[in-house]
């Protein structure tokens, strides 16, 4: 809903919640549920119902636990059982300077300050560790907004006695430990008070009148901030960004005014513009993004116009060009269906309105943002939080070469006749082995962003996937696969429940990115040789069917289970028995964990 | 700006606010005759009227408005 997008209207939003709320549960679109539980330092409300908007827009339906008024601390280091009962599925922790206990007084020694802030820190950890020890979910925890007054002015950000100075030391010590525990996140909310500014944000009369620790207008802007993490924890981030050339990347059109016309570069001030939000993209991309441009021009034009010596981004930073004169809309769907994702991991953008309209109308589930002035380009992108990192795994660094090593091997497969030929052709070498610790964050996000090859589409959090780990009643599979071309990485997880002599697997996903290269019958090989050697007699597969997964429906029936039952819901259970099982996979050499 | 037409802007904020286009206020009309008007509630109302009206309230006002008279004469002396 474009109401909900960055920049939205807060006043709107907080107006109009009551009928905007409807309009998304009645709009018929399929969402996951999450059950989230709100610790807060000051009043929730609020920040409760603007967070459900936008987790419903991303696509998540939340149920929510409130705590009492300033019980978060209570509740977590001593629990209660409505919370207990209330498993949640994610914690949020709604803390701000309000509720640091006691800050330096101004005749505070160095010493005695460090014994404050050891006192404080004490106070958080505790109640962090008895969280994690209890609910064996993701937390996330507020940092803290900079103080309202600075009694020392300037001083007070060097002195160890300021507020400014404490607070700062407190926030990095969050930081520290956010940065050692897994699934332990930090709500920046010094970063998007200091957007908002201080002076409206900490407006007393909130505190005073209602005890909400921000002024009640900052609240949207508050939540967003919030939902980005909670919907990239739950793998509803985009994956890809489709950019539009002239006037997107540079100034001018690059087919009327020529390579040497086009504004990039320090030679004007556009140029400069263009040119940062070039590097701006590359940055993006680093981090694992996909980038394809879709440009309504002869791609020759195009490609020139990339290859401008004073744009950073060259052609071969983009995974597909679409530069030709079909509608948008279809090139789009072109891309989806190329990269192998859905058209809602996408992001468009384009400075022309009208294409813009074409393709919010035909694409709904694209995302695109209002890109209306060059130089507001970078902000808009980064502040819609598309691309919200939480977790962060080596794959995510070599996604768009492993992307491009697979264009290699399309055109390569179009050298062979017979397809068996071709794979023999790319030396597959496949590790295929239980999970080792290292893997566990990427194996986790594989279980939240793989939608197509996926059987059941269980999501874990990385606390259920580490309980999976300990536990030894499951059979646990990664797969990973290489080739002459390059490394693919982890594109494969399997888990099974181990009952009685029966396996029931409660995960099979593959990554899109090595269909069609066998590793589903090596990941079955392993899968039955353990369950023999266990000596399990049956294994139980169940396919639950989604908008997405039609693809696998009949993976079960490839290979050779039996089915037993389909329910109206088209959900469908499969049985094999080990006895006699042969080996599917030729082409694949496996090798275990080194 | 007319009492009435405070009153017509009034009641359509009142009708975003609790999602109820039967709501019509008057100078009586207390925090008791609408349902969902509670505490929590109020500081909604509150930034909504700001918003509709383009005034801040004091916070002294904000908390000793006992009816919806009250709040009329503060944007009238104000917007």
């Amino acid at each position: 809903m474009k109401e909900l997008e960055y920049p939205f209207d807060g006043a709107y939003l907080l107006k109009k919640k009551r009928s905007i709320k409807r309009q998304l549960l009645s709009d018929g679109s399929v969402r996951i549920k999450k059950k989230i539980a709100v610790l807060g330092g000051s009043t929730t409300n609020d920040i409760i119902n603007m967070l459900e908007l936008f987790l419903l827009n991303y696509g998540i339906e939340p149920a929510f636990y409130e705590s009492e008024y300033n019980r978060y601390w209570q509740d977590a280091v001593f629990g209660n059982e409505e919370l207990d009962s209330f498993s949640p599925d994610l914690i949020f922790i709604h803390t701000s300077n309000r509720n640091i206990l006691k800050y330096p007084a101004i005749t505070d020694s160095k010493e005695q300050t460090d014994a404050l802030f050891a006192e404080q820190m004490k106070y958080f950890e505790t109640m962090w560790e008895k969280i994690a020890e209890r609910y064996h979910c993701p937390v996330i925890q507020n940092n803290f907004e900079q103080p309202y007054f600075r009694l020392m002015g300037n001083r007070d950000a060097f002195d160890c006695r300021g507020r400014v100075n404490f607070i700062n030391r407190l926030n990095m010590a969050f930081a520290d430990y956010a940065a050692s525990h897994e699934s332990f996140y930090i709500n920046d909310i010094n970063y998007v008070s200091a957007c908002y500014g201080i002076d409206k944000w900490s407006e007393p009369s909130y505190w005073h009148l209602y005890k909400y620790a921000m002024c009640v207008p900052a609240i949207p802007d508050f939540a967003f901030n919030l939902a980005a993490i909670v919907k990239s924890v739950f793998g509803k981030n985009k994956k890809a960004l489709v950019l539009d050339l002239d006037n997107t990347l540079w100034g001018g059109v690059v087919g009327d005014d020529g390579v040497d016309g086009i504004e990039i570069g320090q030679e004007t001030h556009m140029g400069q513009v263009y040119s940062e939000f070039q590097k701006y993209l590359g940055l993006v991309k680093d981090t694992g993004v996909m980038l394809t441009v879709c440009s309504k021009n002869d791609e020759e034009n195009a490609l020139a116009g990339l290859n401008h010596p004073e744009g950073s981004l060259k052609p071969d930073d983009f995974i597909m060009i679409k530069a030709n004169w079909d509608n948008k809309d279809r090139n789009i769907e072109a891309i989806a269906t190329g990269l192998n994702i859905g058209q809602d991991a996408l992001v468009f953008l384009d400075d022309n309105p009208a294409e813009r309209a074409i393709v919010s109308a035909q694409l709904p589930t694209v995302a695109v943002p209002e890109m209306e002035r060059p130089e507001d380009y970078i902000r808009v992108v980064d502040r819609s939080r598309f691309f919200e990192i939480t977790a962060f795994s080596s794959d995510d660094l070599k996604r768009n070469e492993m992307y491009k090593e697979n264009a290699v091997r399309a055109a390569q497969q179009a050298q062979f006749t017979d397809y068996g030929e071709y794979l023999k052709s790319l030396e597959m070498v496949g590790v295929i082995d239980d999970f080792l610790p290292i893997y566990l964050p990427r194996i986790t996000q594989l279980t939240n962003k793989s939608n197509q090859f996926n059987l059941t589409t269980k999501r874990f959090t990385t606390a259920e996937m580490e309980q999976v780990f300990a536990d030894d009643s499951y059979i646990r599979l990664y797969g990973r696969l290489a080739d002459k071309f390059g490394d693919n990485g982890i594109v494969s997880v399997v888990i099974g429940k181990v009952n009685g002599d029966t396996l029931d697997i409660d995960l099979w996903l593959m990554s899109c990115r090595v269909l069609k290269r066998d590793m589903e019958y090596a990941m079955l090989d392993s899968l039955c040789e353990r369950a023999k050697q266990r000596g399990l007699k049956t294994v139980k597969g169940y396919y639950y069917p989604t908008a997405k997964n039609k693809l696998v429906k009949e993976l079960y029936g490839d290979f050779g289970f039996t089915k037993v039952s389909e329910d109206a819901d088209g959900n469908t259970v499969w049985e094999l028995s080990l006895s006699g099982y042969e080996p599917k996979n030729k082409y694949i050499t496996v090798e275990r964990n080194k | 700006m007319s009492e009435q037409e405070i009153y017509e802007r009034l009641n359509e904020v009142f009708r975003n606010v609790f999602d109820d286009d039967d709501i019509t206020v008057d100078a009586g009309t207390t925090a008791d005759d609408i349902e969902d008007w509670d505490s929590l509630e109020h500081i909604n109302l509150v930034s909504a009227v700001e918003d509709e009206f383009g005034i801040r309230f004091k916070m002294g006002e904000v908390s000793s408005m006992k009816n919806v008279g009250e709040m009329v004469d503060i944007i009238k002396a104000r917007a």
